[in-house]
């Protein structure tokens, strides 16, 4: 079975739903704190996938994710190194995806490219957004989806890079994997479709190899049909954050159990 | 060597933040001026050139977007604006840092080190320096918890700017006073205000007979105490018997006079909210426990239990806004958390009461209402959300009486299993020996004498060390730490510690025992210099006090330790009957257990009842259009979306119906259902009913209509009608009659006794019962006004009832949004002359007599037939009519579904001739439901026992028509207006 470390420990916090995912997935899945990684009773290179929860790790200070992606990084480095060379994936959600590129695990692992900074209305925002697949994306998690409904659930989500040769790349490249839209599915920047001003309204990206992922959108957030804001008008059959999981513990299932 | 670094946004990035103040200097002091924000971190740490590159490039600074820099950032400006807190103010991001910069570093912070951050606004722009002056008083700064300075343009290019390291440094060598109580009447009098402990005399005479037993002072010789009280001992007595730990009033006894009648009643806790719980507890086998503990528990289900709890944190969150919310919507979570052997946090919820934010009168507050309000939503916003708790619904009452105090209701709800480890979750114990740990925050000289200090009018006296401010990022790791100890048995009692800090938690859980030796010296402070009482009372937040087994010690510590929790061992519980306090060794407080806790006189009160005497106006109904409009702006009516669209109300997965709803997800629905437990079926709907406007008329109708108000609101999305758990909370002004300073005190607690009675008569009737519940006394203040006076502003007495009821399945559940054209429109209930002080009359100035009833037979047919036709699927959408009545239910029921509506006032069941009085009379109990022509058979046979009428129906368009009594169409508007009406109020907020 495909064994799925769910991170936890110092103000992560959507770790029992993310846990809850890979489980309707059919993962095996472990809460691991972060120092049970650093002390070495729990070793990363026993797992297939690695999934850094949303939250508020370190409660934000210093930046969103800074904290977590630095101490991973001060006393974790190799584990991590090796995981990801070992061609094992990892998902980061919303903080978790702050923490990918601030760590930086995403776009790519030389140096920081992109971050993650204060939404446009300057405050913290839960609303529903829609999000294009981008088909040419290498991403593995979101194989065969076009189109999503999630939740995004953060004050510090927009995306921008550091320079036109970053944002160039991850266009050619296939590095963004999903966008937000509108209804109808035209990506667009205008508020509230793109929530939080990130450009080319990106709302989630992955490494060249597709394997790692981070995005602001909480597919956790709809596992069920009663989590869709408008499930008594009828407008939701099943909870579809589900697919982004059952994607990457298939893929696991086929090459690396 | 201390430094500072500064870090800003690069030119190219946008900074949201600095946006965000420009448009609130503008919005509230209407000055115009360019922002520019530096984060400053003071890092006192001794490091060297290399260390401290290296944190700075690794830590301090986002390279994508910032830049950082040891020097002052390179700008231009007018004036400078650099904003820090004060020596002892919890500083967490300081504290992250410093952590943080011992991880990177590998090293170990040393005692004194630390690191301290503030804000620097660069403001330019046509400003005077006394601009500036005001921009950091009355709107960025808060005197009492932050320092500031303004530094000009030259001045700051010419010297820069100093490093200020708000260290605290306490000369102060700890020491123990004692006190002669051997003094005359008044002087003890005087020692209780001297040290604000909220004593009476004839409490202070208690503790002066108690100290001149000779049993006692044999006992106290032999642990080598004097004759005198010790400064430790008193303040312990003090705060075991405020107002705030043994609910003094509600426990007193009243005499109470209504007319002709006199009635003496022996405890309002004991005979109206006690008595109508246990009472419904013998028929109710899913209420587990209620009242001993820190919160209520009741059964989801044969294998889950959950916990609630409702709190209000008035008077900080007067002082501090954002500081005092956060502490109360954190601090409340540690109730649930500390309940049997501790639960699962699943919710939270919020209800705010101020002044308008518009506020424009006499009074000059510290300040405006406004302002208040945004502190409080962004504490309530930061405490949630930084906690992973998700704050799934909440109300906001504004009337100007909250001037004097604003009240700040936070709500917490937990899930256990129902048996842990083989013993049922909700119970808890201790044992002779068990050590007293103490987990999570340092301590420190937070929130002394807050607890009788709510006990209290509010005024300028009270001291800065009243204010805490919370730290969700600790508690979240506390949390952790505790459900995983749980369940590894590691602990055999757990509380909070809260109001009255260690003395409050130690004290209380001791009655298991029946005794406890406390060191104080053993309590990791965070700097030195204070004195055991203030170590004993500190209300230093994020602690948890647990009773362990000395086998399991080790254990818990090392579970701690990968939780980067603290725990301290700091002393062990007895059986010895005493409270023994011991500092390095010597013996401190030495208190006979039943001494402590009871053996204290009891309020005797007078409570008189006079109805107040209005009259009925009449209302110019001439343009019914406007009227809705104006109504649906009115500030008690409009969205308040801003606020909850900043709270996190889904995190936890659980969200099944969300505090706003409808077509655009964008109006408020009559309650919010979660799911705890993700792959169950069963849900918790939560929601709360407060209309203090009706105490203007008669507190009794007040009471009785929040009840119906939040039964009704949980029976609209589906909530099981047989299994609905409240929570009561008062908030009164000052009830306690002194001919001088409280005139009026007799009705105020007439009106507290009618409250109650109304509370007994309704809950046992509908069988629903409040398992938990708190009280906050005086939410009174003491106003500066425009011409110079003080004046005394009480809050109208308010009882909020918040339900939590179950919902067998939330497939089942509706919402109130109208759902498709051709569907129709019904209304349950009949519509009564009930506009006493409803929201038409206020809106022309008036008040008026017929306050809203609840007819509790006519009540409970209507809750039980809307249960049963949502269970049976026949309704489609289902809204109570509240505040506003049935124009506003009808209102927003159609723009929440994007269809317009046509509706019969003649078809509505009432015996009112004016179509404004059917329109906005406030009458409770009433249902607006819509149903699918294909059910109308079936629902109307569901009706036949409670008045009911088809009273329109639902349009293909967006026109929302009504025709008054003489069949004339009186409003005619489309949706998109009314939704624009009822948007505009708070739409720049």
């Amino acid at each position: 079975m495909v064994k799925v470390l769910i991170l936890v420990g110092y103000g992560i916090n959507c770790d029992y739903e993310t846990e809850h995912a890979f489980r309707l997935a059919n993962a095996e899945t472990e809460r691991v704190h972060v120092n049970e990684l650093i002390t070495r009773e729990k070793n990363l290179e026993n797992y297939d996938i690695m999934a850094i929860p949303g939250g508020f790790s370190f409660g934000d200070d210093l930046s969103a994710g800074k904290v977590l992606a630095n101490k991973m990084k001060t006393n974790l480095h190799d584990e991590v190194m090796e995981f990801v060379k070992s061609g094992k994936l990892i998902i980061g959600v919303c903080n978790g995806f702050q923490v990918l590129v601030k760590y930086p695990l995403l776009p790519s692992m030389e140096k920081q490219e992109a971050t993650l900074t204060f939404n446009d209305c300057g405050r913290f925002l839960d609303r529903w957004v829609y999000l294009r697949i981008n088909e040419k994306s290498r991403c593995i998690w979101t194989r065969g989806i076009t189109q999503l409904y999630l939740p995004i659930r953060h004050g510090e989500g927009k995306f921008v890079v550091k320079d036109e040769n970053v944002r160039k790349k991850l266009h050619d490249e296939g590095l963004i994997a999903l966008q937000y839209c509108d209804k109808q599915g035209n990506i667009t920047d205008e508020f509230p479709w793109n929530p939080n001003g990130s450009i080319d309204s990106i709302a989630g990206i992955c490494d060249k190899t597709g394997r790692i992922f981070g995005l602001m959108p909480h597919p956790e957030g709809y596992l069920y049909k009663t989590n869709h804001p408008r499930w008594t008008r009828g407008e939701s059959e099943k909870g579809e954050g589900l697919k982004i999981f059952r994607n990457a513990v298939e893929y696991a299932e086929e090459n690396l159990v | 060597m201390v430094r500072r670094i500064e870090v800003k946004f690069k030119p190219e990035f946008r900074d949201a933040r600095a946006e965000y103040v420009k448009r609130k200097v503008k919005e509230y002091l209407g000055i115009d001026v360019d922002v520019e924000r530096i984060d400053v971190y003071t890092i006192d740490i001794n490091l060297n050139d290399e260390q401290f590159n290296r944190i700075k490039e690794g830590l301090f600074y986002d390279p994508v977007t910032q830049i950082a820099s040891f020097e002052p950032i390179e700008g231009v400006f007018d004036y400078l604006l650099e904003i820090g807190f004060l020596p002892g103010v919890k500083d967490t991001e300081g504290e992250t840092a410093a952590d943080a910069i011992a991880d990177l570093l590998g090293i170990r912070i040393k005692e004194g080190e630390g690191v301290y951050t503030s804000t620097q606004y660069r403001l330019s722009g046509d400003i005077k320096k006394e601009d500036v002056e005001d921009i950091a008083k009355n709107l960025l700064a808060n005197e009492l918890i932050e320092h500031w300075r303004i530094i000009d343009f030259n001045d700051w290019k010419a010297n820069g700017i100093s490093a200020i390291v708000p260290k605290v440094e306490l000369k102060h060598k700890p020491r123990v006073e004692e006190i002669d109580l051997n003094v005359s009447d008044e002087e003890l009098i005087q020692l209780s205000n001297k040290r604000s402990l909220a004593l009476s005399l004839a409490d202070m005479k208690t503790i002066q007979a108690y100290f001149g037993r000779e049993d006692v002072i044999n006992e106290r010789k032999r642990v080598g105490l004097g004759e005198k009280i010790t400064d430790v001992e008193l303040e312990a007595i003090a705060q075991t018997q405020s107002e705030h730990c043994k609910h003094r009033i509600f426990n007193g006894i009243i005499h109470y006079r209504d007319g002709e009648k006199n009635e003496t009643i022996d405890s309002l806790f004991k005979t109206y909210i006690k008595g109508s719980t246990e009472k419904i507890a013998e028929e109710k086998d899913w209420i587990v426990s209620m009242f001993w503990d820190n919160a209520g528990v009741a059964k989801l289900n044969e294998e889950w239990n959950y916990i609630v709890k409702c709190e209000t944190h008035n008077s900080p969150s007067a002082l501090d806004p954002y500081g005092g919310a956060m502490t109360g919507i954190v601090g409340v979570y540690r109730d649930p958390m500390g309940t049997g052997k501790g639960s699962k946090i699943v919710a939270g919820t919020y209800g705010f009461c101020t002044g308008s934010p518009f506020y424009d009168g006499e009074l000059l507050p510290r300040m405006h209402p406004k302002r208040l309000l945004d502190g409080i939503v962004e504490g309530v916003r930061d405490g949630g959300n930084k906690s992973g708790i998700p704050t799934v619904y909440g109300r906001v009452f504004f009337d100007d009486g909250f001037i004097g105090k604003p009240l700040v209701y936070v709500s917490a709800i937990g899930i256990a299993p129902s048996e842990i480890n083989g013993e049922p979750s909700h119970e808890k114990g201790i044992e002779p020996n068990d050590l007293i740990v103490m987990c999570g925050g340092r301590v420190g000289k937070d929130g002394l004498h807050g607890v009788t200090e709510s006990s209290l009018e509010h005024g300028a006296w009270i001291t800065a060390g009243h204010v805490q401010i919370g730290d969700p990022f600790t508690q979240k790791k506390v949390h952790d730490f505790l459900l995983e100890a749980r369940d590894l048995g590691l602990y055999r009692c757990i509380t909070d510690c809260g109001g009255g800090g260690l003395s409050s938690a130690i004290g209380e859980t001791a009655r298991f025992s029946n005794g406890c030796e406390i060191h104080l010296d053993k309590v990791p402070l965070k700097y030195a210099g204070l004195d055991p009482w203030e170590i004993l009372l500190s209300e230093s937040q994020e602690r948890m006090v647990l009773a362990v087994d000395p086998n399991k010690i080790n254990r818990l510590k090392e579970l701690a330790k990968k939780h980067d929790v603290e725990v301290s061992v700091i002393g062990k519980y007895t059986n010895s009957g005493k409270f023994h306090v011991l500092y390095e060794g010597k013996t401190v407080a030495y208190l006979n257990m039943e001494f402590l806790h009871g053996g204290f006189p009891r309020l005797i009160l007078e409570a008189e009842w006079n109805a107040p005497e209005y009259e009925e106006p009449s209302i110019d109904e001439s343009n019914h259009n406007k009227i809705l409009k104006s109504m649906l702006s009115r500030i008690n009516i409009a969205s308040k979306e801003w606020i909850q669209r900043q709270y996190d109300h889904e995190v936890q997965g659980g969200s099944v119906i969300k505090p706003y709803i409808g077509i655009k997800d964008d109006v408020c629905g009559d309650a919010a259902v979660i799911k705890p437990i993700l792959d169950r079926k069963e849900g918790l709907a939560i929601a709360a009913g407060i209309n203090p406007k009706y105490s203007q008329i008669d507190a009794y109708y007040m009471a009785a209509c929040a009840l119906d108000e939040a039964i009704r609101r949980v029976l609209a999305v589906g909530a099981n009608l047989n299994h609905i758990a409240l929570n009561d909370n008062f908030c009164w002004p000052n009830s306690i009659y002194d001919e001088k300073k409280n005139p009026d005190g007799k009705h105020k607690l007439a009106q507290l006794v009618r409250a109650n009675k109304a509370l007994y008569e309704y809950t046992t009737y509908f069988k629903t019962p409040c398992i938990s519940g708190k009280d906050s006394m005086f939410i009174d203040g003491n106003i500066k006004t425009k011409q110079g006076t003080v004046k005394k502003i009480s809050g109208l007495p308010t009882l909020q009832f918040t339900a939590v009821a179950k919902v067998d399945d939330v497939e089942k559940c509706v919402t109130m949004d109208v759902k498709h054209a051709g569907d129709l429109v019904y209304i349950i209930g009949e519509t009564m002359d009930e506009l006493g002080a409803s929201e038409l009359y206020e809106m022309f100035g008036e008040i008026g007599k017929n306050v809203p009833k609840v007819n509790k037979e006519v009540a409970l047919r209507i809750y039980q037939t809307v249960e049963k036709a949502i269970k049976e699927g026949v309704i489609e959408s289902c809204h109570g009519c509240y505040r506003g009545g049935l124009a506003i239910a009808l209102a927003e029921k159609a723009f929440a579904g994007g269809f317009g509506m046509e509706i019969h006032l003649s078809k509505v069941p009432s015996n009112l001739v004016e179509d404004y009085k059917i329109l906005y009379s406030e009458t409770p109990s009433r249902f607006v439901v819509t149903v699918k022509p294909e059910n109308i058979e079936k629902f109307e046979e569901m009706c036949k026992n409670v008045v009911f009428s088809r009273i329109g129906r639902v349009r293909e368009d967006t026109q929302f028509i009504v025709y008054g009594l003489d069949g004339n169409k009186i409003i005619n508007a489309d949706i998109n207006e009314l939704e624009e009406a009822w948007k505009s109020t708070f739409k720049n907020f």
